[in-house]
C-alpha cells in the first residue's frame, strides 16, 4: 500500500476526490493516466492552483493539492487562507519535503515555519504524520474529513509499527515518567532511537508521536506534563509557532508550567546537505538529543 | 432590444445607482467603481446569467464572481432589483448586525464567493468553470475584474492555467474605468494595449461601451466568443458615471459623503446641476 494507492482507491470509489499539482508528481507519478478527469497539473502555479482548488470545493469536489511544502504554503499562503480558510473549504494540502527533509536544497526550500503558519488559520488542521506507514494509518481520516487539513508529506520508511489513527490523538509509546519526548514528523525516528539509548542507561521515557499539532491531543499533554519530570520538544520546525509554542499555550491556558528542553530551529535556517550530515550538523541524530537530555539529567554519559 | 426591454434596464440600473449613492455616506463606499460596474451588473443579470432566486442553489446555474469585491455596492443594489435582497437591509450598510459591508461575502444570497482581495476570484472561477466542463454541464461563469486589478501576477498566471484548460464556459467581464484606486491606469502601470494583452494569453477579447445596454446585448450574446478559448469583454466605462460631479476624479474613489451631499447627489442622478461637494476627498484607504 503506497499513498497513491490511497488516493486511487478514494477516488474510484468517490468521484469527489480529486488530485491537484503544481507540477509535482512525485508522491504519485502513475497516477494520472488512472484517474484522467480527476487530476489536474495546472504548472508552476500554486495560487492558481489554490484558487481553482477552492473553486472546485464550491462545486462540491474534494481537492487534494500537492506541492513542495515552501512554495505551497508560503507563495499561496494568502490564497490558502483567503480562499479556503474563509471558506473553510474541505481542501487538502499536501506539503512535499517538508522540514529536514529538503535537505541539500537549501533554505528557499526549507518549509520550517509551515506547522506554524497553517495552524494560524482558523478551520486549517494539521497532520504531521512520523513516516510513510504513519502517514498512510491517517489519510483516509484526513481527506474525508470535512475541514481543510495541511499534511506535512512524509514518505520516510517507519521503524515502528503505529497504533490506529484518530484525529486529535497522540500516539504514545512507553509509560516513562523521567522525560517525555514530545515530536512530530520525520524526527520521529531519532526520538524513538534516543528513547532507546536513553533507557539503555536506566532513563524511563515517554514518547509522544504528535499525529496531529492541531487540533492538538491536549488530554495527553497534560497528562504527560502531570506525570513527566522533564518534557523534551522535538520539531524540524523553527522555535516560533510550533510545538514549542504549541505546549506553551496547552501550559498556559491550563495554569501550569514544566521543566522543558526544546530541540527546534533556533531563529535560523538550517545547513543544507545529505539528511543524515544535516542531522549532525545541526545536532539531531538520536545520540544527540539523547547526549543533551543526559546532561539536562547531570547523567553522566 | 427592444424598447421596452431597454427602458426596463434604464430604470433599473438607475435604482441600482440610487441605492449606490445612499450608501455612499455613514462610513461610505467605493462610489467610483460601484457606479462604473452598475450597467454591467445589471445588464448581466437581467439578460446574459441564467440565475433566479429559485435557482441559486442548482448546479446548473450560471455562476457570478466579482472579483474587484470593493465595488458590492452595485451588486448590492442590483439584488433589491431583482427581490432577492429586502430593500430594508440596505440601511444596515456597515452595522454589525448584519453583512453588508465593503466587500462580498457568501452570508448574501447570490454572492458565491467572497472577494476583496485583489487576484482571487479569477482562479476560484476557474475551478468552477472546470468543474462544470468535468461534469459536461453548459453553465457560464463570468467573473467581473477591475482593470487595477490586472496589475496583479495571479491574474495572467491564472490565465495562462485557462488558456491551457480551453476554458471556453468562462467569460471575464473587465470594467475599464481606466482608474486604479487613486491615479489613472496608463499614469502608473499602463495597461495599453489590453486586448492583445489577452489574446496573447490565448483568450478571444471584444471591446464594448460598458454603459451601453444594446450594444453590451450584441457583444455578450456571441458568448462563447471562439471555441477552446476564454473569452474577455473589456468594457469601457467611466468611473462615477451618473455622477458628473464626481465622474473620473481620482480623489473620488471611496467616499464618506454627508447627508445633504447625498440628497443633492440623488437630484443630480435625475438631472439636476451638479452637487457642490464639500467633504472631505479620501486619496487613499
Amino acid at each position: 500500500m503506497t499513498y497513491a494507492d490511497i488516493v486511487l482507491d478514494l477516488i474510484n470509489n468517490d468521484d469527489r476526490y480529486m488530485i491537484m499539482t503544481s507540477e509535482n508528481r512525485a508522491a504519485f507519478r502513475n497516477l494520472p493516466p488512472l484517474i484522467k478527469n480527476n487530476f489536474i497539473d495546472t504548472g508552476i502555479t500554486e495560487q492558481t492552483m489554490i484558487g481553482m482548488a477552492a473553486g472546485l470545493a464550491l462545486r462540491g469536489r474534494v481537492p487534494i493539492v500537492h506541492a513542495l511544502a515552501t512554495f505551497l504554503t508560503m507563495r499561496a499562503f494568502e490564497f490558502i487562507r483567503t480562499d479556503v480558510g474563509i471558506a473553510n473549504l474541505p481542501v487538502k494540502i499536501v506539503g512535499a519535503v517538508p522540514g529536514f527533509l529538503s535537505d541539500g536544497n537549501g533554505p528557499t526550500h526549507q518549509a520550517i515555519e509551515d506547522v506554524s503558519i497553517m495552524r494560524g488559520i482558523p478551520p486549517m488542521n494539521v497532520f504531521c504524520p512520523a513516516d510513510e506507514e504513519d502517514m498512510l494509518k491517517g489519510l483516509m481520516s484526513v481527506f474525508t474529513h470535512p475541514a481543510p487539513f495541511y499534511i506535512r508529506y512524509n514518505p520516510t520508511k517507519a521503524i515502528v509499527e503505529h497504533s490506529k489513527f484518530e484525529i486529535g490523538k497522540a500516539e504514545v509509546f512507553g509509560k516513562g515518567t523521567d522525560v517525555a519526548i514530545l515530536v512530530y514528523g520525520f524526527l520521529f525516528r531519532e526520538a524513538f532511537k534516543a528513547k532507546e539509548i536513553l533507557e539503555s542507561k536506566g532513563v524511563s521515557v515517554r514518547l509522544i508521536n504528535i499525529r496531529t499539532p492541531k487540533p492538538i491531543d491536549e488530554e495527553t499533554v497534560l497528562k504527560t506534563v502531570d506525570e513527566c519530570k522533564l518534557i523534551v520538544t522535538l520539531e524540524d520546525h523553527f522555535i516560533t509557532g510550533g510545538l514549542y509554542t504549541i505546549l506553551a499555550e496547552v501550559l498556559l491556558r491550563n495554569r501550569k508550567t514544566a521543566n522543558v528542553l526544546p530541540f527546534a530551529l533556533m531563529n535560523k535556517w538550517f545547513k543544507p546537505g545529505l539528511l543524515n550530515d544535516v542531522l549532525e550538523y545541526e545536532g539531531f541524530t538520536a545520540q544527540q538529543i539523547a547526549n543533551k537530555i543526559f546532561n539536562k539529567l547531570k547523567i553522566e554519559h | 432590444m427592444k424598447k421596452q426591454k431597454l427602458h426596463e434596464l434604464k430604470q433599473t440600473s438607475l435604482r441600482v445607482r440610487e441605492h449606490i449613492i445612499r450608501m455612499s455616506g455613514n462610513g461610505g463606499c467605493f462610489i467610483g467603481a460601484s457606479l462604473s460596474c452598475a450597467d454591467l451588473i445589471v445588464y448581466l443579470y437581467k439578460e446574459f446569467l441564467n440565475v433566479s432566486k429559485e435557482n441559486l442553489k442548482d448546479p446548473k446555474r450560471d455562476y457570478f464572481f466579482l472579483s474587484k469585491g470593493h465595488d458590492v455596492p452595485a451588486l448590492y443594489g442590483t439584488y433589491v432589483e431583482l427581490g432577492w435582497l429586502e430593500e430594508e437591509r440596505l440601511k444596515n450598510h456597515l452595522k454589525t448586525n448584519d453583512f453588508i459591508y465593503w466587500h462580498p461575502n457568501r452570508n448574501i444570497p447570490g454572492i458565491e464567493f467572497h472577494s476583496g482581495s485583489l487576484g482571487h476570484n479569477l482562479s476560484v472561477a476557474m475551478g468552477v468553470a472546470m468543474d462544470c466542463k468535468l461534469r459536461k454541464q453548459k453553465n457560464k461563469v463570468v467573473v467581473v475584474v477591475g482593470d487595477g486589478e490586472l496589475n496583479e501576477g495571479s491574474m495572467w498566471e491564472a490565465l495562462l492555467v485557462a488558456s491551457a484548460y480551453k476554458l471556453d464556459n468562462l467569460l471575464i467581464v473587465v470594467d475599464r474605468n481606466q482608474f486604479q484606486a487613486n491615479i489613472q491606469t496608463e499614469d502608473l502601470i499602463p495597461l495599453k494595449p489590453l486586448a492583445k494583452k489577452f489574446e496573447a494569453f490565448g483568450c478571444k477579447a471584444k471591446k464594448v461601451n460598458g454603459h451601453n445596454f444594446e450594444k453590451m446585448d450584441e457583444i455578450f450574446k456571441t458568448f462563447p466568443f471562439e471555441k477552446g478559448k476564454v473569452s474577455v469583454v473589456i468594457a469601457e466605462t467611466v468611473r462615477g458615471k451618473g455622477l458628473p460631479s464626481i465622474e473620473k476624479r481620482a480623489d473620488r474613489w471611496f467616499v464618506n459623503f454627508k447627508e445633504e451631499e447625498i440628497e443633492q447627489l440623488l437630484k443630480e442622478l435625475h438631472g439636476a446641476k451638479q452637487t457642490k461637494l464639500t467633504s472631505e476627498t479620501i486619496v487613499a484607504r
